[in-house]
């Protein structure tokens, strides 16, 4: 009798899981949805909410609650600043200012001509080589203040990013006068 | 299909002819780590110049050794010779090392060491790698396992890292793979394994600490459909070791989930990763397919009815995740949120049903105390704190990476004769272990025992192992500000103590990083770290005082500086410094390309000058400067600034 009712309940279990599963399957979705259209277009979210036969509030409050889910449309690229501890002993607050200020948006912002979404993370786990910026899935290593416009350049080649206005290039003598590096 | 140890030991021949075949093989280290550090452009080159070679010569990927600092590495197995390993590759090496290789001779210049031989601890043997009639350059090179940054080191969990391709089932179960689970399966009764887990000692390795063995005693003896979780949401900002086995060696992760699935009676697992680590996802998909391809997930698995699957699931993004109840709501679909835990997850957990969660590092420890045995797991290391733990040792510090050592070990030598102390010669002032939840320990603590309760004891905790060092020109105060500034914008907000503390913490932290605190400020931080302590919903703000604790602990001091004379001795804070040029300046104008507000002008071959009102204290000038002709100053020396 026992061995029965071992059994009905084991059966019992599988199908409530397959129903619970249906229910769980709604992060999936949403992050379905935010790489293919780079943000959670309302109509989308409706459309989640009758097919999972959940209330759209709880999607709503699931694409609000994740970092991963944007209810504005992101850029081309998204650059996400690694903001993490090993990163920020090493400066990243100053790599975070420096894209700010060069692609004149602010943190969580798109760029005008929306290539690119600049975004904090809190660690993309490239710890040895901080400061780190991941930029889509490629990972950029030892990141420094003034290397910042090369790697948004390689980005936009189209239309170079010179925010800094360049005086002439001195004569090579007066730069390397055989002082010893720092 | 494997059912029979023979199946297995015929997928390892397989397996092994990969690892060690007949003829030349390249690998380069592929974690993302790696690949950052420029390995893609080195796989290109060595797959076209072996191109060139023919004779069946081969490269292979592999996951991270832990030698980030040497990244990228690339390794070489000739037959006849021991494995030798060149570090910081160029591309435009490869060629000559590989050209050189095949004539039977070496290039000198980028060689780091031989590895003489690797053991493996699930078979306890060592492959022997031949170190007679060999090249002198290879005579003369160090063992790899010797250099001070890996004689201290035992990879027991990293056992397979950066030795086998990941994506190779043949070449883990050469090393000894699934013999944990076939000797569990064919030999062991459930009690039995868990017997054993508990007599073996392991703790969590995620960060609590809490007895593996006595969470699947508990597991099992609830009544219900029972789950294995592994957490993978790697969120402690600094550590990565989960992201590195994840790469590394993802089937020591799914054998081990195995073996505890079997121990408590579970059918069904969930492995949840974090979606920032795009790598460790694929890597484990492959994995998992490949299990399931050769029966080692499924149905009646080794042929003893034992039915077990896996099940990934990208995280979203969530600090909190890491905490289990929120961890399970969010494979439910649902935000994750934690709940209190007058009921443990281990009786209602994922779907209020009985559910195992053990960290991604803890559950590849499984596998070879399934095959050693407790006994031998649990001579290593400190008797409460057995076994060995990964350490991600970052930060200011000469060898950055990956380190796996016994517990026991001092933070000295961690520290010191692994990582090789702090770069240029500055001064260590601490070292922050346990992520946002941790604290900061100071010099004079040096000697401490690293395990799970020394660690507590200090005022910090293990947590999944991240070990930031810092330098004199580290703020502590800035660091309690940036891990509560953390915690704060990933609070979940359900319970007030850590919404509102947290926020209040963080406006005191600015106010005296401003230079506008006040003495009272630093009672104000322990009354409200006290109260977050107490009355938290869960562990997340429950620790969440902790840097600032322990900051306050150790260097009060420092706090006081900026409080009375606003004044940063690190030169962090921004409000309290500045920076000024001065007569080294050759009037290069190096500085005035870089800057990027354009507030330093000065004709060329002329001191150059900083306009005080303009500059952002972003300390480019300092960087590149090749005159030590920028000082920064610890205390603001202009008069408009806001403190004077």
């Amino acid at each position: 009798m026992d061995q029965l009712k071992g059994l009905v309940s084991e059966n019992a279990y599988t199908i409530l899981n397959e129903v619970e599963e249906k229910r769980a399957s709604l992060i999936a979705a949403l992050q379905e949805l935010q790489v293919r259209y780079r943000y959670l277009p309302e109509a989308a979210m409706r459309q989640v909410a009758a097919r999972l036969r959940i209330p759209v509030a709880q999607v709503y409050h699931v694409a609000t609650f994740y970092s991963a889910f944007s209810l504005k449309p992101k850029g081309k690229h998204i650059i996400n600043v690694c903001l993490g501890t090993a990163c920020h002993v090493k400066g990243a607050s100053l790599i975070m200012d420096r894209f700010k200020r060069d692609l004149g948006v602010e943190q969580d912002e798109t760029t005008r001509d929306g290539q690119f979404t600049l975004q904090g993370v809190r660690c993309v786990g490239c710890c040895s080589i901080a400061p780190a910026v991941m930029i889509d899935e490629e990972t950029h290593a030892h990141v420094r203040q003034d290397k910042v416009p090369e790697i948004i350049k390689k980005y936009r080649p189209s239309s170079p990013v010179t925010p800094v206005r360049h005086p002439p290039e001195p004569s090579p003598s007066s730069q390397t006068s055989g002082k010893p590096g720092k | 299909m494997i059912k029979s140890l023979a199946d297995l030991e015929k997928v390892a021949s397989e397996g092994e002819r990969r690892i060690h075949p007949p003829h030349l093989k390249v690998m380069v280290g592929a974690a993302t780590c790696g690949i950052a550090s420029g390995a893609k452009d080195v796989i290109h080159a060595v797959e076209e110049t072996l191109k060139q070679f023919g004779n069946g010569a081969a490269s292979a990927r592999t996951g991270c050794i832990g030698m980030c600092y040497e990244e990228p590495l690339m390794d070489i197995l000739k037959p006849g010779w021991p494995r030798i390993t060149y570090s910081h590759v160029k591309p435009e090496q490869v060629a000559e090392i590989l050209s050189a290789v095949k004539e039977g001779k070496v290039v000198k210049e980028g060689l780091l060491g031989k590895i003489e031989e690797i053991e493996d601890y699930t078979r306890n043997t060592r492959y022997r790698y031949p170190l007679e009639n060999v090249p002198p350059e290879i005579a003369a090179v160090e063992n790899l396992f010797g250099l001070e940054f890996t004689a201290k080191q035992q990879h027991i969990a990293m056992r397979n890292c950066g030795i086998i391709d990941p994506e190779s089932i043949e070449e883990y179960i050469a090393r000894g793979g699934y013999r944990g689970l076939y000797r569990v399966l064919t030999e062991m009764k459930p009690d039995e394994v868990i017997d054993m887990v508990d007599a073996s000692g392991l703790r969590g390795r995620g960060g609590g600490g809490f007895g593996t063995g006595r969470k699947w005693r508990y597991c099992k003896a609830a009544e219900g459909y029972r789950y294995v979780i592994c957490n993978a949401d790697e969120g402690d900002p600094g550590a990565y070791m989960d992201r590195s086995l994840l790469e590394g060696d993802p089937h020591s992760i799914l054998e081990g989930m195995l073996i505890g699935a079997f121990a408590i009676g579970s059918q069904q697992g969930y492995v949840y990763v974090r979606a920032e680590y795009p790598l460790a996802v694929k890597r484990l998909e492959k994995a998992i397919d490949d299990a399931r391809v050769h029966g080692l997930l499924g149905s009646d698995i080794f042929g003893t009815g034992f039915n077990f699957d896996l099940r990934i699931v990208k995280g979203g993004g969530a600090f909190v995740c890491g905490e289990s109840t929120a961890l399970m709501a969010s494979i439910e679909g649902k935000p994750g949120e934690p709940r209190a835990k007058y009921v443990h997850t281990v009786e209602k957990g994922l779907w209020n049903q009985p559910t195992t969660l053990n960290n991604v590092e803890t559950w590849a420890n499984v596998p070879v105390i399934a095959v050693r045995g407790a006994e031998w797991f649990a001579s290593i290391g400190n008797p409460e704190s057995t076994g060995t733990k990964i350490f991600s040792l970052v930060g200011k510090v000469n060898r950055a990476g990956l380190v796996e050592v016994p517990m026991g070990i001092t933070l000295r030598e961690i520290i010191y004769d692994i990582g090789g102390g702090i770069p240029e010669g500055k001064k260590f002032k601490a070292v922050q272990t346990g992520g946002p939840s941790g604290g900061c320990i100071p010099a004079n603590l040096l000697d401490l025992e690293v395990d799970f309760d020394r660690l507590w004891e200090a005022g910090s905790m293990m947590g999944s192992g991240g070990m930031i060092v810092m330098d004199s020109e580290t703020c502590m105060v800035d660091v309690a500000k940036f891990f509560t500034e953390f915690l704060k914008d990933e609070s979940c907000g359900k319970c007030v103590p850590c919404r509102e503390g947290l926020s209040q913490t963080h406006e005191i932290l600015k106010r005296i990083t401003e230079g506008e605190g006040q003495e009272s400020d630093l009672d104000l931080l322990e009354e409200l770290g006290k109260a977050m302590q107490d009355s938290s919903l869960c562990a997340l703000g429950g620790s969440a005082p902790n840097p600032v604790l322990s900051t306050l602990r150790f260097f009060r001091d420092e706090y006081l500086e900026h409080i009375k004379n606003k004044r940063c001795p690190a030169g962090v804070c921004t409000a309290l410094i500045n920076f000024e040029i001065n007569e080294n300046c050759t009037g290069c104008t190096l500085c005035v390309r870089n800057c990027p507000v354009d507030a330093i002008t000065g004709e060329r071959k002329q001191v150059h000058v900083i306009d005080q009102d303009a500059c952002i204290k972003c300390g480019v000038c300092l960087d590149v400067c090749k005159f030590d002709a920028v000082t920064r100053n610890t205390r603001n020396t202009h008069s408009g600034g806001k403190s004077q």
